[in-house]
């Protein structure tokens, strides 16, 4: 994984639309305030935090195959061109083969929910509207067409673990030569069913939404972008009594520690769903970053900030290194490394 | 990269025997929809697998069996039967992809049923919710099987299980693993089967795929997984080879959400990389297992990258579309036309359409309406689906 490279980030979270808010919320280290959802027949608000509404409205929605984009699409979208940045037009005009590996957890929940809630009262009158636009690959979909790219173009889906491992396919893929780029996006979409399904399983978690996405190269190009160092494997559990030893084969994975090095947890700042995670990483003597203690917890987009949060660390010169580590809630544990490359 | 393993559930059948008796006849497996109420749907059939009462001996606990959805049920069957073919052995250590659509979706139905109808009640919320999530049917095989590993779902609507299958041997082939269990798996639940009503591509009466008159699709349930090996890993341990796959090419369709370019061309695309990836030109493919799905448009569509594909060799190139007989198995659709394909390797047959009186213009290929005894060296099969996820695989005979 020696020879990949980070060429661009994008973030939309709830601190707002863009790398710059993620940035700005990341440094004040403070929880971002929370906005209650409602649940139809439930009389407890939910807190969450909502992505803010953008304050320009997105110019890629002007694209006819975006007229219904779900919110999870838009999220997607916004990181996406984001990380590409200025390369956009070289996806466009045919000269650079772009992979997309869309990674995503519970994925287009609200037009499913609502999809759903037609079929229930009549499935005759159900939309077909709605449908499509349920399906796990419609944000990789539609971010294609806008960019025009007839490369290869995965959803994955999974625990947040699952946007590591999409870093990892999408630098096979460089390696490979089967791409010129890849881009890897975690997102998601905040609805009630999903704000209130967390809390059966911890109910001071708060739920968040929003996307990140690394722009990855097999080359450096002129700046200096952060290189990706490795994916670990990952390290699957069955249950949660077999957790914490998937979290410690993840950190003994990231062995050995460099001295300048950052870590960028997946912690939430919750006493149960941090445990595991913690202990995995006890002697770690460096400065740490949690972005889910700030943004909420979002899964595949929670991880993507984790290495957004890596990479811009290393950008601005910080650190040499950034580990980033990910215990999913279900399934598996994964970390990357980022490094800086030598000046 | 060859195929050690191989395991199928359909409406057909539970494993390879009946199945491939099935296919190799041509018997259909579509009945009226049991499993929700379809009675506000203008189609009322779909090919329902029959399962058993109880899984066959596996490692997962009674009570964890009891909470398996019939997608989990359809995959653990497959994935079985392809690791006991395969002769593995507990605490293997290898990949898992798998490819679905809607996965545990009943799960998803049932948690929804009850918030918005019994909004105050949480009684089994969390379990279903739990189960739901695909990664944890993936979780389930491995446990079942006592094999460790890393899991990848793709989900790639109705390309994912040839994404799937393809993904895997692109592990092993560039050294990421000597060893990985791959394919699809999809039930039928409300929500998908009235979405495709809802589209008004469901035909009324069994699907009619490359017919004149084909009037939409037909929707089924199952899974297929195979064993995929290097070929020294394979000999290494003396398994038996049961085939190999040759190539496999993805690309994506930006024309159109639900709708292929009306030129078929990443169709033909797809085609045309897993040939050139294979080091194989059309002539020495011997038959083609479509995607074939029976809507007008698809077919029409197929059949133009299949034509431009072949060019002189589509005259005689012989095609045919299984769902014909099994129907649309969605996320499975990929993987299990993969191991239809690997039947007629193995068998040296080709799976005819029933009920296929007269073939769109459009197609320049034989369709197969009899059963056929054929000599079957080199197979492709294409998969498209929503998001215009385009997969193309070959399959041979092996060494």
């Amino acid at each position: 994984m020696s020879s990949v490279f980070v060429r661009g980030v994008g973030a939309v979270s709830p601190a707002g639309w863009g790398v710059a808010a993620l940035r700005r919320a990341l440094h004040t280290q403070a929880p971002l305030p929370t906005t209650p959802v409602t649940r139809p027949g439930w009389n407890r608000p939910i807190p969450v935090r909502w992505v803010p509404a953008a304050e320009q409205r997105p110019p890629f929605l002007a694209h006819p195959r975006l007229r219904r984009a779900s919110a999870l699409t838009q999220h997607s979208l916004a990181a996406a061109l984001e990380a590409l940045g200025e390369d956009v037009s070289l996806v466009r005009s045919g000269r650079l083969r772009l992979g997309l590996v869309v990674c995503l957890m519970p994925g287009c929940v609200t037009y499913s929910r609502r999809f759903y809630e037609e079929v229930v009262r009549d499935p005759a009158l159900a939309s077909p509207l709605l449908f499509p636009e349920t399906v796990f690959n419609a944000p990789a979909s539609h971010l294609a067409a806008f960019l025009g790219s007839a490369a290869p173009s995965y959803a994955l889906v999974g625990d947040a673990s699952m946007f590591l491992a999409g870093l990892a396919l999408a630098a096979n893929w460089l390696h490979q030569g089967r791409v010129d780029g890849c881009l890897v996006v975690g997102a998601e979409e905040l609805d009630w069913v999903v704000a209130h399904a967390v809390r059966l399983f911890e109910r001071h978690s708060i739920q968040g939404a929003g996307a990140g996405a690394l722009y990855l190269r097999p080359e450096a190009g002129g700046g200096a972008a952060p290189q990706l160092g490795c994916v670990t494997d990952p390290f699957s559990f069955q249950t949660a009594h077999a957790r914490p030893a998937a979290a410690r084969a993840m950190r003994t994975a990231l062995r050995p520690d460099s001295p300048r090095a950052l870590l960028c947890l997946g912690t939430q700042g919750l006493a149960r769903p941090d445990r595991d995670e913690l202990a995995a990483w006890a002697d770690w003597n460096g400065d740490r970053v949690a972005p889910k203690r700030v943004l909420g917890e979002a899964f595949t987009a929670a991880a993507a900030w984790q290495c957004v949060a890596a990479c811009l660390a290393l950008a601005d010169g910080e650190y040499d290194a950034a580990n980033v580590s990910v215990v999913g809630p279900n399934a598996q544990a994964i970390g990357a490394r980022f490094v800086r490359p030598a000046q | 990269m060859v195929i050690t393993g191989a395991g199928i559930v359909t409406a057909l059948g539970l494993g390879w025997r009946p199945n491939a008796a099935a296919l190799r006849t041509g018997r259909t497996a579509f009945r009226p929809v049991t499993l929700f109420d379809v009675s506000r749907q203008r189609t009322k059939i779909a090919a329902e697998a029959d399962l058993p009462p109880a899984l066959p001996p596996v490692r997962l606990s009674p009570h964890r069996q009891r909470r398996l959805d019939r997608a989990t049920r359809m995959l653990l069957l497959a994935a079985r039967e392809a690791w006991q073919q395969a002769g593995l052995q507990d605490g293997t250590r290898l990949p898992l992809v798998l490819g679905t659509t809607s996965g545990g979706m009943t799960h998803g139905e049932a948690y929804l049923t009850q918030a918005l109808g019994c909004p105050a009640s949480l009684r089994r919320q969390a379990t279903r919710m739990l189960n739901y999530q695909v990664q944890r049917h993936a979780l389930d095989v491995s446990e079942a099987l006592g094999f460790e590993g890393s899991l990848t779902v793709i989900s790639n609507a109705c390309a994912s299980g040839a994404n799937a299958i393809g993904h895997a041997s692109e592990l092993l082939r560039h050294g990421h693993a000597a060893c990985a269990l791959a394919g699809g798996y999809d039930a039928l639940c409300q929500l998908t089967f009235a979405g495709f009503d809802s589209l008004q591509v469901l035909a009324p009466a069994p699907c009619r795929p490359f017919a004149a008159d084909r009037n939409g699709l037909s929707l089924g349930e199952g899974a297929g997984i195979l064993v995929l090996e290097t070929l020294d890993h394979a000999r290494e341990r003396g398994a038996e080879i049961l085939g190999e796959i040759l190539a496999y090419a993805a690309a994506t369709d930006t024309h159109h959400l639900t709708q292929p370019h009306p030129e078929g061309l990443t169709t033909w695309a797809t085609m045309t990389a897993a040939c050139r990836d294979a080091g194989l030109t059309p002539d020495v493919i011997d038959y083609l297992n479509a995607h074939g799905t029976g809507t007008p448009q698809n077919d029409r569509t197929e059949a133009a990258a299949i034509n431009r594909w072949a060019g002189p060799r589509a005259a005689t190139l012989p095609v045919s579309s299984t769902k014909a007989c099994m129907g649309h198995l969605l996320g499975a659709a990929g993987a299990v036309e993969a191991l239809v394909t690997l039947m007629t390797l193995r068998e040296q047959w080709l799976p005819p359409q029933p009920g296929l009186l007269e073939t769109d213009g459009a197609c320049r290929f034989p369709v197969v309406r009899e059963p056929t005894a054929a000599r079957v060296t080199a197979a492709l099969t294409n998969s498209i689906g929503f998001g215009g996820a385009n997969a193309t695989l070959i399959l041979g005979k092996g060494p």
